[in-house]
């Protein structure tokens, strides 16, 4: 069992997240911050779609991998990547920029790199694909493509300028 | 594939060093964030065994651990008179009691950080023993040189001073050569090792080094409370020789040469105090690098079961 998604339908979810974006934030001042990995290439993104807005735009990139809950059950620590948030966090409008929607971990632990930079004003979450299966209370405001998974299956997401390719593959775990 | 143990960087392959050295920039970026700590190593226990003085390593180490979360206990045992033998055997004991995780370890004896590690499960990090390594200090230094020379191969680093009894020397040539470093000594006849790795020019006279042309002059501090001052006739001698007097320090700026030393200076012995002021000074620059290498390779250590 696999399901696909192709590159049109990868666009035409980013182009929904940056609809919704503009819709809801109305002009205002906004900072996409992208989650290491592909997070940011999302972010990268929506960000060109909203550019020709006439609106103040910032732009950052987290890596979220000394946050994570989970070093306990990893045999080897995530490499880690520079985090670059060039702008001022603290009482910004930031809306956190990721691929995939699953367990909500990634979140949480992004919800707490983002505060060590400074106390934002409001914090709000886009996601290309929501997955289901939340572990933790976390749920976005903004969504591109829903997808209907079971809990053991794998969304792998390739996006052009980290896998050369526009493609999300569903891939179910064998009975 | 991480390691248990940090002991030497003879045993470090190229790819754990490049690993270990790019994981020590997104740390560094740390450092300017309102926050500089990060949450990676919460509930882990680090215990410091220091049995020669070390004020620089020491905290720079602890800052490094406190900035992942960590505790940090002092085991201070620099200046108490238990003889070898007892210490060892204690230490292991306390280790195993106090379920610590990471050890760091600095000991006059060579091989002793070595000979813990292999009794407990907690990481060892060589913190300096001996005349034999320092491999942190190692590391922190090469860090240095690739931030100003993102591809060091072929550059060409003077390694100045006590060359025979200094850990840092013998370790950060090391990386220097596996890295691709071109490395030479300079120092005197008595305390350049005769023998040594291959390729490792030697001088004796400080303007034959500079026609070398190095790009980094590395200054080894001289040992006041060891045994260099029976090495060379007086410390006034010695910064005569081989320290960075004005009139060198004016030659080196003419060349642009970059200017690296371990800390902590003694001034007036490996370098005049104008050195301080000199902009491509990379002294402080280790000091912060330290802590943001020391972070990266606790981060990568994985204490064993």
């Amino acid at each position: 069992m696999e399901h696909t998604l192709n590159a049109e339908e990868i666009a035409e979810g980013v182009q929904r997240l940056a609809e919704a974006i503009r819709a809801r934030t109305d002009g205002r001042p906004i900072a996409l911050v992208g989650i290491r990995s592909r997070g940011d290439e999302v972010a990268e993104r929506v960000l060109n779609l909203l550019a020709e807005d006439d609106r103040e735009l910032e732009f950052g990139i987290l890596d979220i991998s000394l946050y994570r809950d989970d070093f306990e059950h990893l045999h080897e620590n995530p490499k880690l990547q520079e985090s670059d948030i060039p702008f001022a966090v603290e009482g910004a409008h930031i809306i956190l920029v990721d691929d995939v929607l699953f367990t909500g971990r990634t979140i949480r632990a992004a919800l707490d790199a983002l505060s060590d930079y400074g106390r934002p004003g409001r914090v709000e979450l886009a996601v290309l694909i929501d997955r289901g299966h939340r572990e933790v209370p976390i749920q976005p405001d903004y969504v591109g493509i829903t997808l209907e998974t079971s809990r053991l299956d794998h969304v792998l997401v390739s996006l052009e300028g980290t896998d050369g390719i526009d493609q999300v593959r569903v891939v179910a775990k064998e009975p | 594939m991480p390691r248990k143990d940090l002991l030497d960087i003879v045993s470090l392959d190229r790819e754990e060093i490049d690993l270990l050295l790019d994981q020590a920039a997104p740390f560094k970026e740390l450092f300017t964030r309102s926050v500089k700590k990060v949450p990676a190593l919460k509930g882990k226990s680090v215990l410091m065994l220091f049995y020669e003085p070390s004020t620089r390593t020491h905290s720079s180490f602890e800052v490094a651990a406190k900035r992942l979360s960590a505790d940090v206990t002092n085991f201070d045992v620099a200046h108490s008179s238990i003889t070898k033998g007892e210490s060892v055997r204690e230490t292991i004991e306390t280790l195993q009691a106090m379920r610590t995780d990471y050890v760091i370890v600095r000991h006059k004896a060579s091989g002793l950080p070595g000979t813990i590690a292999r009794l407990t499960r907690a990481s060892v990090i060589n913190a300096g023993d001996g005349a034999h390594a320092h491999p942190t200090q190692a590391l922190l230094d090469a860090f240095t040189i690739k931030e100003k020379f993102p591809d060091p191969s072929g550059k060409k680093v003077l390694i100045v001073g006590d060359i025979l009894h200094s850990r840092v020397a013998r370790s950060t040539s090391t990386i220097l050569k596996k890295l691709g470093v071109e490395v030479a000594y300079l120092g005197p006849g008595s305390l350049v090792p005769k023998t040594g790795p291959e390729n490792i020019r030697r001088f004796t006279d400080y303007k034959e080094a500079m026609a070398w042309s190095p790009d980094v002059v590395y200054l080894l501090r001289v040992q006041m409370e060891r045994q260099d001052v029976q090495y060379f006739p007086s410390l006034r001698e010695y910064h005569k020789l081989y320290g960075i007097t004005d009139a060198r320090l004016a030659d080196i700026s003419d060349r642009g040469l970059y200017l690296m030393h371990p800390g902590p200076v003694n001034r007036g012995v490996e370098l005049c105090d104008a050195v301080m002021d000199y902009e491509r000074s990379l002294i402080n620059d280790q000091v912060e690098n330290g802590i943001a290498v020391r972070m990266a390779i606790l981060y990568w250590l994985k204490p064993g079961v």
